[in-house]
């Protein structure tokens, strides 16, 4: 345990992340949404590394870490403590898509079947970053990673789509789910204090690309991040109760602007096309604009 | 006043008078009645604890460790299979030194399943930072309980602890009980006091990483803090020998051994057979004693190396077995006693389930005394 130096960031500067870190700004903009009254949880992952190598620590707030896979379960103990306690820190968790999609499953499921009053952000950037790129949950169909490489057996990298998270939480009677983007960094903000200001359990996933991991120049963070959306491969919606209720609308780019610039689709343009998965990954593209409803069409402008 | 009750019931009679704040726990074969009995007492007002029914046992002392980290006195309970589920969460909550105190009703590990008691559960988390305690009945199993919180929960010590009783022989027995009144706990044991806790008023930030320059530093902390909760179990137990007038100075306890040519060694329930044992044998003329140890962590190796020196043969009774390295018990035993010229044998013995009566006893104390040991006890050899 480690004292921390209060400066005008609550998530203080100086910590380990690579540069152009997209969920180290996730955290820095997560922290302006919660204010001082919060205790953190966080999942073991890049975040708790590069924040906190003992004994110097990023967070100016009260922030605890245990294990990988057992946040929701530490945040359900924190948050039933406060309760009997009578105090009114909320209570956050933070982990990435490793943590969150795969291997805390277990936990996240029983504190939001239970409806603890805790906010859960997955800070996702679509694969085991910290281990080094290996495939999770979250990892897009198409994508190389160390554990999905393309092969003459796996053409196309990683053969899976990405799971369903925010759906799935949203069917254990979450009456908040999100997902954001540090494209947009107001919009992420705004979805954080609405749900640390819902009473249950809130989910938020927050896309955070990762330029070591994916591949691309560390001042291409948040470029990165807006073609994802502007392509309809990630979309920014909220749902309430269950129902989406709100999805950014976009002009949809073809995908292959946002893979051509990412060394993890690079086994797509060379040494030969793979016009097969390209069409493929549009496919996904054009599947989220029918569910989500987000393109624009003539007259209507962007939310 | 004795109350004649199960001894799952009178752990958790005991466990509410020591005021837990919040409990999380799992239903595992034989711990339940343990929680059953907690959940009925906060359903009736009786117990004003948060009560998080939990998914599995990992999230149950995950859950604690969050608790505690807040700033509230926990409690769980489990056993066996729940026990190996919480192993990481195990290490992790006695490196960060929350003091939790969880009740262990003992049973084996599969395969293959079997839901009968030995000590195989608690004594292989015994490299994981946690106290551990070991009730030879009811009575000490309740009473345990209250020390086990004032020692984890002593400012130098700061670290969780199992308070151990054998599954089934003590958990679903009907065992006269002296219960402490509500007064009497609270006079024992104050409110809980975090030496830290996670505070927006104080942010502080708890399970850092360590690189290399500063693990071994942590692990050399806590390794010290166990061996420091010796004293702090001896004063515990001397204080509450005081008001209630059963005495828990000792880390163990001899019964019979002032003159013995042989002691048995052992831990638990096993200790009242072989008690009674020892006072057959002893009115057939034969000098044997037992040593019972009671905090198997932190190991009291000098203490048993002194409560052994004038032995010449020693038993251990070990219901656990290392597989392929002896009974966990025994090994350790033999370490204390280097050098002591006492010759020490090892007895894999009652393990899932198997019972041991007095003869078994008898019988073990013949092997040792032939100079054979090392070995499984009472192996059906018609069946291997």
């Amino acid at each position: 345990m480690a004292e921390v130096e209060q400066g005008c960031e609550l998530f203080s500067a100086g910590h380990r992340a690579c540069g152009g870190c997209g969920p180290a700004l996730a955290a820095r903009l997560l922290l302006k949404a919660t204010g001082k009254n919060v205790i953190i949880a966080s999942a073991t992952g890049c975040m708790e590394v590069f924040s906190t190598p003992y004994p110097e620590t990023a967070w100016g707030v009260p922030w605890i870490h245990s294990l990988f896979e057992n946040v929701a379960a530490v945040a359900s103990g924190i948050e039933a403590s406060l309760k009997r306690q009578g105090r009114s820190e909320k209570v956050v968790c933070i982990g990435g898509d490793g943590a969150t999609f795969d291997i805390g499953v277990l936990c996240i499921s029983g504190a939001f079947e239970r409806g603890h009053d805790i906010t859960y952000i997955c800070y996702d950037n679509e694969a085991y970053m910290n281990t080094g790129i290996q495939r999770s949950g979250a990892t897009p169909y198409g994508a190389s990673t160390t554990t999905s490489p393309p092969g003459a057996c796996a053409p196309g990298g990683n053969p899976l789509p990405k799971k369903d998270m925010p759906a799935i939480l949203a069917a254990h009677g979450a009456p908040y789910v999100a997902t954001a983007s540090i494209a947009y960094p107001n919009d992420f903000v705004q979805k954080v204090e609405r749900a640390i200001n819902t009473p249950g359990p809130c989910y938020i996933q927050v896309h955070t690309p990762c330029c070591t991991g994916w591949g691309f120049e560390s001042g291409e963070t948040l470029a990165m991040a807006k073609l994802a959306i502007d392509t309809g491969l990630w979309v920014n919606y909220e749902m309430v109760d269950g129902k989406v209720v709100k999805a950014k609308k976009v002009r949809r780019k073809p995908v292959e602007e946002y893979l051509a610039k990412q060394k993890r689709f690079r086994h797509l343009f060379k040494p030969a096309r793979r016009d097969d998965v390209i069409a493929n990954i549009q496919a996904i593209a054009d599947a989220n604009a029918e569910r989500f409803g987000i393109d624009i069409k003539r007259k209507e402008s962007s939310e | 006043m004795l109350e004649f009750m199960e001894g799952s019931h009178a752990v958790a009679e005991i466990v509410k008078r020591c005021r837990p704040q919040v409990i999380a726990a799992y239903p595992i074969t034989p711990q339940t009645h343990i929680v059953e009995d907690l959940a009925q007492m906060v359903a009736n007002c009786e117990l004003d604890a948060e009560y998080i029914t939990v998914e599995s046992e990992f999230s149950a002392l995950s859950a604690c460790l969050g608790a505690s980290a807040a700033g509230s006195r926990v409690y769980s309970a489990t056993t066996s299979q729940g026990l190996a589920l919480m192993f990481e969460v195990c290490f992790n909550v006695a490196g960060m030194r929350q003091p939790i105190v969880m009740t262990i009703a003992n049973r084996s590990l599969g395969a293959p399943l079997s839901i009968w008691n030995d000590q195989q559960d608690s004594i292989s988390l015994r490299d994981s930072g946690w106290l551990q305690f070991y009730a030879e009945d009811n009575q000490e199993a309740v009473d345990l309980h209250m020390i086990a919180y004032k020692v984890c929960e002593d400012h130098d010590i700061l670290l969780p602890a199992f308070v151990c009783f054998d599954g089934f022989i003590l958990s679903h027995t009907y065992e006269p009980v002296a219960l402490p009144g509500q007064e009497e706990v609270d006079a024992y044991l104050p409110a809980f006091t975090p030496y830290q806790r996670l505070d927006a008023e104080k942010p502080l930030s708890f399970g850092m990483y360590a690189t290399p320059e500063y693990y071994t530093e942590f692990r050399y902390e806590t390794d010290r803090a166990l061996y420091r909760a010796k004293e702090s179990f001896i004063k515990a137990g001397r204080e509450f020998g005081e008001q209630f007038g059963r005495d828990y100075s000792a880390l163990v306890e001899g019964y019979r051994l002032e003159d013995a040519d042989t002691a048995l060694v052992a831990m638990g329930s096993i200790c009242g057979t072989a008690k009674d044992a020892i006072d057959e044998m002893r009115d057939a003329g034969k000098k044997v004693g037992l040593l019972k140890i009671r905090t198997y962590r932190p190991f009291p190796g000098p203490e048993i190396a002194d409560a052994l020196s004038g032995v010449s043969t020693v038993a251990v009774l070990d219901k656990n077995i290392s597989l392929g390295g002896g009974g966990a018990v025994g090994t350790e035993v033999k370490a204390a006693l280097y050098g002591s010229g006492a010759a020490v044998y090892d007895y894999i013995i009652a393990l899932g389930g198997r019972d041991v009566r007095k003869r078994d006893v008898a019988a073990v104390v013949d092997l040792a005394e032939k100079g054979k040991g090392d070995m499984f006890y009472g192996l059906r050899t018609e069946v291997l």
